[in-house]
């Protein structure tokens, strides 16, 4: 069937900021849709309002909003652009609730939109959980015992027919956002309260528990033929209990017969036609009783999803690619399959490897918050492996995760733990279980006492426990001499560290135990144990001629031949010769790019927006450019963004025998690591060693940069002002250096990312507690002493540089006062309320740190203004988190031009940068407080959150309201507000309330907040502070008697008093503000937003004015 | 001597090996049955169902590499057999067969292919040996296994070059049922196993060139009344059976060979207008019968994941969707070579070889692939209804 020719423009919805739940896989898979459309001739319209996204750069869209996604906001778009057509199916849950919104305001009928990929009642059959329960009764399918509840009342009634433990799943939510599971009725009824209030239907789903079943989850592609595909079979490792996001996973299913998995696959393809999915991707989850095969479903995503990236990734068909096509009325027979290039998209990929995946989580950042899974998503971020064996997958996995390990390495804290102890560790569902389940089998649990804890499948724990028997051998025996003894154990996926760790321990020296580098115990030690480092096993392996080959991913388990080169490594036997190696390189000046691995808090999206300029820069530029990463969400992993692509773990290990392997032909040109954020910095220095050579700014000076001593030269030399600061490699040294540079004092570990573990103190007493909970303080790892500039003014600056050239990209003003992570306080460009005299002076001084680290590409530097001095906080030669917004912001593609003068170009020869502005963009930060209650919702130098977006209108205050509104904050338009103020805000937040007032706000207060703003003549009612007695500030919080708070803290107890009040209005969705600064601007906003109507325009038009 | 034309040379450990007729030789872990076994090597892409495929007798003479490294996972059963008859020589795996994991699982796969006197070889990279099945096609070879690792490396050789090859090979005489009877057992179901026949009418007589259970098991479900006959049945004692309609079941070698004595029987039956259905080779051998000719595929297809687009006018609204199917085949109706009363009805979408057939004015047809699945996916279950269908009219 052709394309339709009845609609030619069609309006796609992104899927906003990254939040847990929905991360750049809706980026990747809405970039491909974007591509797949535009491909066709139609005329594509974009609402997204995350900066940070690929799919949002001008030149992939016609029409490109970076505006809230709201229903109001999406039909001022539609209204303006007229589409003939809504997808609503690549932008996750908030694409499709937003579709759904539309259709039911009646919008899309009155603009004449109609909805392709996915009808609003197919939505609404596969999310409300009745009416998909009895989709499934009527197909044959059986569903887990289960019942709807809007009231706690009906809920207890459902209780009675499913028995505890059951499972609790709030309707039309992210991720299952307050959902859970209840094993008492006190737990219950808790559950189902969170969840009747997380539900925008104030509905829940309570379930038979199917705890400790096998879980599955089939990605099935159905056209408008009826032609019905499945891509992919995911099994996950963990048992049912634990959120499929949440779970590690592989792929293919590895332990169903295929009569089981036909069934599977009947029954998939059964749901899609009864919901009535009429084209594209969808996933169906199951759960299968281990002991009789019972199939239940559980439910149904019919829209691409994170499993349909992990799918696309694992098996090479590009499903959101695909869907898109079908969306306009193709069918799977018509269109190719681009790896093979010579064989049709409708059939099903079969591989001949094992994929894993494992979630990345960040419970550290969030303090109070239990490292618990549940049925909630909680992870951050995701890595995925490829082997030829599940061992192999597995290991590569677990390094790439970049959490420390080398590989399924031994619990540190369970190394001398008793039996009873480890079965309880494993017995939790936990983010470390499964490496407890290999310290279980170090421990020489017997195997039925795990299984039985556990309920993970025997089949991995069979696998679990070859790899500590064979880690055992090394730590008795040493290295292996011979080569096939060694690829034996690579083959298994151990890293060389891993290997020279376990190695070191054969000699009988205590395990972590740091071996000479040299000398005559060194020399022994390497001669019993075959190698003491991770650099003498790749040295004997190479000696030996164990060396990894690379396959290629071709969906087809070589039946065809790959014309893509999508690779991945893996220890071969020899075969007809030498291992089979795939690679296959070419004999072109080539770059390779390294990535930003599994997204953290800290290193998410904007690191990958960077890589995939990099590699579409240097494309152009003539080079062939070779991608490097391990994270399935993103762009940068998709076969068509570089021109070779090797999904790898990012170790010094694997990435030299890339680079190896690459350089057999053709002309390296050199690495770029400076891109993908922390994860390949810390490989310069191994690359450098190996000879490698490394583009743009040196990674000396990154380290000069990062390093103390060296900094603090740098700034005297230029200067420049720094917050007085010390280095402290004890408590005492600590406590002296703060003590000399006077309360309150910023501590922080040296070399963090995202402020990890950062905190403001204001008295030695915190300092203490600072010391003895956060960090761990000793010579090998300082911790850093700043002065603290309160009420300070931070501003963010990304400045271009050729090494002698340099210009200034953008000057970022900060919302929140000094002291909050950039990360996570808003920001505007231009700057909103500095004088130009102050920004041209951080122009000038970041243009003088660009010259003296003679930075070829980008640098980020950040100063803090307090009364009218400049202080330069920190520097990084290297791509920022800000720079995709600075990019969108001025119109420029900054990451591009860096890649291009990296690569050899100068800032001459690239388009000058226009920072003249007639229009302001703010971001924002968005905050996964709701999926860790407990954790107190407040603002502090270390960065929590996981997403931004960006604001855009003429002035400072519609951008501000724009950029509240993306990022879930609701603003009043009138009612009550709360106000309770330090008392070095009173002063400021006078104009505010005033504003308030005239907006027609009641205004209520706290004792000193009530008497000031009283004293200043405004009209103010006193309220009870939690304290004080009842009623109090939170009860009428609950009451939904306040409709906005403006509440700032000073000191730690204070902190602690008001966190009641923070908590409860998160619950209640009551926009809060806890800086002076941020609740100024969203008066500001308010006061916008109540004197005219929100307008939408597109980025090509604020680009040519028109 | 000929072991000097063997490489490489022995690797210390190695207890089996996959010696092709050119001297390569792939050493690794030997597990199943010891021996050795000559045929031709094959590859299959499918996921699941390996016991399945090892017990298809159409894999007679034939050495089965599995693309997928973890064969074993799910151990073995007495219910995923398709046959009892000589089937698949051997396997090749990546991995060393892992210990299973199945509440239907009976046995370990090692076990099992010891018992059914199979030989396996693991440890071998079998991508690299299915690329070169792609890009040579398929070699004769020997598959062997010597727990102590000795091997006498000349006769294998000897064995393996002496082998002629399936071309012109009359596997089906070996491999089919040397008695008439009456089948019983429907299809499986999860928590029951295998249902009960129940139907007296429509009689189908199946002509058993090698045929996987599951098709009569199909049949069965589809409503009919399954006689199982011998490959050699003459056309009187297929008729003496008074058919409702004939199976031509699948089944190993050369369809031209097979052919010889099979065409003629196929030929009176449509002369008579008795309905026929052929799978695999049961296709190919009414196609002969129609006047088509058959030919050697190169790599032939093998897996559970290959699109076949239904064509021509018969299929109605239905015409042009497509089926994801099981395949396993290494020859091929020419369909260059159709006469005019024989319509095209299904064609591959890999490869655009012929997948079905339908013979004009008859109620006459048979598709290439396995739409008794087994392993594999069902979509093609609609074929068997259709053919019991017609047999009441």
């Amino acid at each position: 069937m052709p394309k339709r020719t009845d609609i030619s423009s069609i309006l796609v919805i992104g899927a906003g900021p990254i939040i847990i739940g929905q991360a750049c896989e809706f980026d990747y898979s809405g970039t491909q849709a974007i591509k797949a459309l535009k491909e066709e001739g139609y005329r594509v319209i974009l609402v997204n309002s995350n900066p940070a996204t690929i799919m949002t750069d001008p030149e992939f869209a016609d029409a490109t909003y970076i505006e809230p996604i709201t229903p109001e906001v999406v039909e001022k778009i539609i209204a303006k652009e007229k589409p003939d057509a809504l997808l609503p199916t690549m932008g996750g849950q908030t694409a499709l609730n937003c579709a759904l919104k539309l259709f039911e305001s009646g919008a899309l009928e009155r603009h004449g939109v109609q909805m392709i990929g996915a009808d609003a009642d197919a939505i609404d059959k596969a999310e409300n959980r009745q009416r998909f329960r009895e989709a499934m009764d009527k197909i044959g399918l059986e569903s887990a015992v289960s019942g709807v509840a809007n009231t706690v009342e009906q809920a207890f009634e459902v209780l009675e027919r499913t028995g505890l433990p059951s499972i609790i799943r709030p309707s039309f939510t992210l991720g299952g956002t307050g959902g859970g599971i209840a094993y008492n009725k006190t737990e219950f009824e808790r559950i189902v309260r969170e969840g009747l209030d997380a539900s925008p239907t104030t509905e829940v789903l309570i379930e038979e528990s199917l705890l400790g079943w096998k879980e599955y989850e089939m990605e099935v592609v159905r056209d408008r033929k009826d032609n019905c595909i499945i891509i992919c079979s995911i099994e996950n490792v963990d048992p049912m209990g634990v959120h499929t996001g949440d779970s590690i996973t592989v792929a293919p299913a590895l332990t169903l017969t295929d009569k089981e998995y036909q069934i599977m696959r009947s029954a998939s393809i059964a749901v899609l036609r009864e919901i009535g999915v009429e084209t594209g991707g969808s996933n169906v989850q199951f759960a299968v009783n281990p002991e009789n095969g019972r199939l239940i479903v559980i439910e149904m995503n019919p829209r691409v999803s994170r499993s349909s990236a992990l799918a696309s990734k694992a098996t090479g068909f590009p499903i959101a690619r695909v869907a898109a096509k079908l969306a306009v009325g193709y069918t799977l027979d018509e269109i190719t399959n681009e790896i093979t290039g010579a064989t049709p998209a409708s059939f099903e990929p079969t591989i001949d490897y094992v994929v894993t995946k494992i979630p990345r989580f960040a419970f550290e950042k969030f303090k109070g918050a239990e490292p618990v899974l549940s049925t909630a998503m909680k992870s951050v971020g995701e890595v995925m492996a490829i082997g030829r064996s599940f061992p192999e997958s597995l290991q590569k996995a677990l390094r790439g995760l970049e959490t420390g390990l080398d590989g399924l390495d031994p619990v540190e804290e369970l190394e001398d733990a008793s039996h009873d102890q480890i079965l309880a560790a494993i017995s939790r569902r936990t983010p470390s279980r499964l490496l407890g389940i290999g310290q279980a089998f170090r421990a020489g649990l017997p195997f039925e006492t795990i299984r039985e804890t556990t309920t993970y499948d025997p089949w991995f724990l069979r696998q679990i426990e070859a790899i500590v028997e064979a880690e055992k051998q090394v730590a008795e025996n040493g290295l292996p001499r011979d080569a096939a003894e060694l690829r034996k154990l690579k083959a298994m996926g151990f890293s060389d560290a891993q290997l020279a760790r376990l190695a070191v321990q054969s000699v009988g020296a205590a395990p972590g135990a740091q071996a000479a580098r040299s000398g005559l115990l060194h020399d022994a030690m390497q001669a019993m144990a075959g190698a003491t480092s991770a650099e003498e096993v790749r040295k004997l392996r190479h000696k030996l001629g164990v060396l990894p080959v690379y396959k290629r991913i071709d969906s087809c388990a070589a039946e065809f031949e790959a014309v893509t080169p999508y690779m991945y490594s893996t220890y071969e036997a020899p075969a007809f010769g030498a291992p089979a190696d795939e690679s296959d390189p070419s004999d072109r000046r080539k770059i390779v790019i390294l990535g930003g691995g599994p997204n953290r808090i800290g290193q998410g999206i904007e690191f990958d927006y960077c890589c995939v300029h990099a590699c579409f820069a240097l494309s152009e530029a003539g080079f062939e450019t070779i991608m490097v990463n391990c994270n399935p969400e993103t762009v940068s992993t998709d076969y068509d963004t570089s021109d070779r692509l090797y999904f790898e773990p990012l170790t010094a290990e694997d990435v030299l025998e890339i680079l190896a392997r690459e350089m057999v032909k053709g002309e390296l040109v050199g690495v770029i690591v400076q891109f993908g954020g922390q994860t390949p910095l810390k490989l310069a220095q191994a690359l450098e060693d190996e000879g490698i050579p490394i583009l743009g700014t040196s990674p000396d000076a990154i380290d000069l940069a990062e390093d103390r001593e060296r900094f603090a030269k740098l700034v005297n030399k230029l200067k420049l002002m720094q917050p007085d600061n010390g280095i402290a490699k004890s408590r005492d040294e600590a406590a002296a250096a703060a003590r000399k540079i006077g309360y309150p004092v910023l501590l922080r570990p040296s070399y963090v990312l995202g402020g990890s573990a950062m905190q403001v103190v204001d008295s030695e007493a915190q300092l203490d507690d600072y010391i003895a909970s956060a960090v761990k303080v000793s010579g090998e790892s300082p911790v850093l002493v700043d002065q603290y500039l309160r009420d300070a003014i931070e501003c963010d600056v990304d400045v271009l540089c050729d090494g002698t050239d340099i210009v200034v990209a953008g000057v970022m003003q900060h919302v929140e006062e000094a002291g909050v992570h950039s990360g996570d306080s808003a920001c505007t460009l231009p700057p909103y309320s500095l004088s130009a005299e102050v920004v041209e002076e951080i122009e000038r001084q970041s243009e003088a740190l660009a010259r003296e680290l003679k930075v070829v590409g980008l640098m980020n530097a950040q100063f803090a203004v307090k009364e009218g001095e400049i202080y330069l906080i920190e520097v990084n030669p290297r791509a920022s988190r800000t720079v995709p917004f600075v990019a969108k912001t001025i119109g420029q593609p900054i990451a591009k031009y860096a890649a291009r003068i990296m690569a050899g170009e100068k800032l001459a020869d690239l388009p000058p940068i226009n920072r003249e502005l007639d229009y302001v963009a703010v971001k924002e930060a968005v905050f996964p407080w709701g999926r860790f209650p407990g954790v107190d919702p407040v603002l502090s130098p270390e960065m929590k959150s996981t997403g931004e977006v960006m604001g855009l209108d003429r002035d400072f205050a519609l951008a501000f309201a724009k950029a509240q509104l993306g990022a879930g904050m609701m603003l009043p338009r009138s009612g009550r507000a709360f106000v309770s103020v330090k008392d070095g805000d009173k002063p400021g937040i006078v104009d505010a309330v005033r504003g308030l007032v005239e907006d027609g706000f009641e205004i209520v207060a706290t004792g000193g907040t009530h008497a000031y703003l009283a004293d200043q003549g405004l009209p103010v009612t006193l309220v009870n502070k939690v304290a004080q007695g009842r009623p109090h500030i939170v009860d009428r919080i609950i009451d939904h008697e306040i409709d906005l708070i403006l509440n700032t803290t000073e000191g730690w107890q204070s902190l602690r008093d008001s966190q009641s009040i923070r908590a409860s209005a998160l619950e209640h969705k009551v926009p809060y503000f806890t800086t002076a600064s941020a609740g100024r601007a969203a008066v500001e906003a308010i006061t916008a937003l109540t004197s005219q109507p929100l307008e939408v325009r597109s980025l090509q038009s604020y680009y040519s004015g028109t | 001597m000929a072991s000097a034309e063997i490489t490489p040379a022995q690797p210390e450990g190695a207890t089996g090996l996959l010696l092709l007729a050119d001297g390569t030789a792939l050493w690794g872990i030997g597990c199943g049955a010891e021996g050795s076994a000559v045929g031709e090597v094959c590859f299959n892409t499918s996921m699941t169902g390996y016991q399945e495929v090892m017990t298809d007798p159409s894999y007679a003479g034939q050495i089965v590499t599995f693309t997928f490294p973890h064969i074993g996972n799910v151990g073995a059963n007495p219910e995923d057999i398709e046959s009892k008859v000589e089937s698949a020589l051997g396997c090749i795996m990546r991995e060393i067969p892992t210990g299973p994991s199945n509440f239907r699982s009976t046995l370990d796969l090692d076990t099992w292919l010891k018992d059914e006197g199979k030989i396996g070889l693991a440890g071998v990279d079998t991508r690299a040996l299915t690329r070169l099945i792609r890009l040579n096609g398929a070699p004769n070879a020997v598959i062997a296994h010597s727990a102590d690792g000795v091997f006498d490396l000349d006769a294998l050789l000897q064995k393996a070059r002496e082998w002629p090859g399936l071309e012109g090979m009359d596997l089906a005489r070996r491999v089919s049922r040397k008695a008439h009877e009456g089948w019983r057992g429907g299809a499986w179901e999860l928590g029951k196993g295998y249902g009960e026949s129940a139907a007296e009418k429509p009689h189908v007589v199946a002509i058993d060139y090698g045929a996987k259970d599951n098709i009569f098991r199909q049949l069965v479900r589809a409503g009919a009344r399954v006689t199982v006959v011998p490959a050699e049945t003459s056309l009187e004692d297929v008729l003496a059976h008074e058919p409702d309609g004939v199976f031509l079941s699948n089944g190993p070698g050369d369809p031209a060979a097979t052919g010889a004595y099979a065409v003629p029987v196929i030929a009176g039956l449509l002369e008579r207008d008795v309905p026929i259905f052929g799978i695999c080779l049961g296709h190919q051998l009414l196609g002969l019968a129609a006047g088509a000719k058959t030919a050697k595929m190169f790599q032939g297809h093998r897996g559970a994941n290959h699109p076949v687009q239904r064509v021509g006018e018969g299929w109605g609204e239905a015409t042009g969707l497509v089926e994801i199917t099981s395949m396993n085949h290494g020859f091929a109706v020419d369909g260059d070579t159709l006469p005019a009363n024989v319509e095209q009805t299904h064609v591959s979408l890999f490869d655009g070889t012929n997948c079905g057939i339908a013979i004009k004015g008859k109620r006459a047809f048979g598709v290439q692939y396995h739409p008794e699945a087994s392993p594999g996916p069902q979509d093609s279950f609609y074929l068997f209804e259709k053919f019991v269908g017609m047999l009441g009219e």
